[in-house]
């Protein structure tokens, strides 16, 4: 039942024309709700959430770092399944993806980066050190670079795609060495504060800010990849009968 | 599915399944040198070598940090439980540097218990919480509060 449901979202959603008509109904109103859990959970950690009793107030850019990190990491994950989905299928929509998952990634593991560094000076000393986690996570934006250089080199963009979709596949072995370089290995970096099983170490005044942070973070990022995706099927069906309809028709 | 497509898919899982094995087995076999620092432990087995840079981390033991009165000149016992060595350090120390606190410090090991430090940096663990509940915390003598001061 599940499976059938599923299946048929996959056809669905696999049609570049079916996808168009669908993002064009989800946008209006999930652009409003990202925006808004966005700047709801960055203002309530920004400011209202208490300081921390050792970090005091230096802590608070957890509410930018730990949802762009996050971002970036369930970002590489969506572009690992695209790029297998893209290499054994060939699914249209999945190089489509592809190509308009992997920008906004980029630019959330760089702020991590950044705002690792910057947080980084005045709590541990320095902004950097080649420990486990930062290196990896350094590797996973290059990974995303990578995946962008490959689509934008290769002219054919069915070609593109197989190659993009393959790096893609391979880098997602990176994101779990990123998950777990703090478990496994000795690091600066602290442990993971927020578990998935089990109680996070983290007080609900503060958590809470976190979470809404994070969730806003993500539904701007699927808000960007269906801008992104809407502009690519454009591009790509620009010879089909549907597409020359809309432009007559002056819809954006 | 189709055979080609059956086909791509063996091929494309071998191809992760064969790189996630390598990458493992040399993260593996590298595990010590990915290790940001050596441990107090190790130092004391004599895994540390003498007389090269390298990263020293573990806790700062409580009660130990002497400071001079003139100088920045500093000094602490660096512990992990099962083992520990003296620290010397010129300079200024991070806000988070306390008694109990997990630090790494980058410097020379000058004997298996006299580590010169180049540089501290502080660690901080996974805790975060308001001031007040740490200090209620502290006044219940919760053994979470304890767990304030101990890095893993």
């Amino acid at each position: 039942m599940v499976w059938q449901t599923l299946k048929r979202w996959y056809h669905m959603l696999g049609s570049p024309r079916y996808f168009y008509t669908f993002s064009s109904r989800v946008l209006p109103w999930l652009t409003p709700i990202a925006v808004l859990t966005l700047a709801a959970g960055l203002v309530w950690g920004l400011a209202f959430a208490p300081s921390d009793y050792q970090q005091g107030n230096s802590y608070r850019i957890i509410f930018i770092h730990v949802p762009a990190s996050s971002g970036a990491l369930m970002g590489y994950m969506a572009l690992g399944v695209s790029g297998l989905v893209a290499v054994v299928w060939r699914m249209k929509m999945a190089e489509v993806m592809l190509k308009a998952i992997a920008p906004f990634g980029a630019g959330l593991a760089a702020i991590s980066l950044v705002t690792g560094a910057l947080w980084g000076k005045p709590t541990w000393g320095t902004y950097w050190q080649w420990d486990a986690r930062m290196t990896s996570m350094l590797i996973l934006l290059f990974m995303y670079v990578g995946v962008i250089a490959l689509q934008a080199v290769i002219r054919d963009p069915r070609q593109a795609a197989r190659a993009a979709g393959l790096l893609a596949m391979v880098g997602v072995i990176n994101v779990v060495i990123v998950k777990y370089s703090v478990e496994w290995v000795q690091t600066l970096h602290q442990g993971s504060t927020l578990k998935m099983f089990g109680e996070s170490t983290i007080d609900p005044a503060m958590k809470y800010p976190l979470l809404l942070s994070m969730l806003g973070l993500w539904l701007l990022y699927a808000v960007n990849v269906l801008l992104r995706a809407r502009t690519e099927v454009m591009w790509r069906e620009r010879r089909s009968k549907w597409v020359n309809k809309l432009v007559k028709e002056g819809d954006r | 599915m189709n055979a080609v497509r059956k086909q791509r898919l063996i091929l494309v899982v071998s191809i992760l399944v064969g790189l996630a094995i390598a990458c493992g087995l040399m993260f593996y076999a590298l595990r010590q040198n990915i290790n940001l620092f050596f441990t107090p432990q190790q130092v004391m087995a004599g895994e540390a070598p003498l007389d090269t840079q390298m990263r020293v981390g573990g806790l700062v033991e409580e009660g130990s940090v002497v400071r001079d009165q003139q100088t920045l000149d500093v000094q602490f016992v660096l512990t992990d439980g099962k083992g520990s060595f003296t620290v010397h350090y010129q300079g200024i120390l991070p806000d988070l540097f306390r008694e109990g606190q997990g630090i790494v410090a980058n410097g020379t090991l000058i004997s298996t218990n006299r580590f010169e430090a180049e540089e501290v940096l502080a660690k901080h663990d996974e805790t975060y919480m308001p001031p007040e509940v740490q200090d209620a915390l502290e006044k219940a003598g919760h053994p979470g509060a304890k767990k304030v001061n101990s890095e893993q």
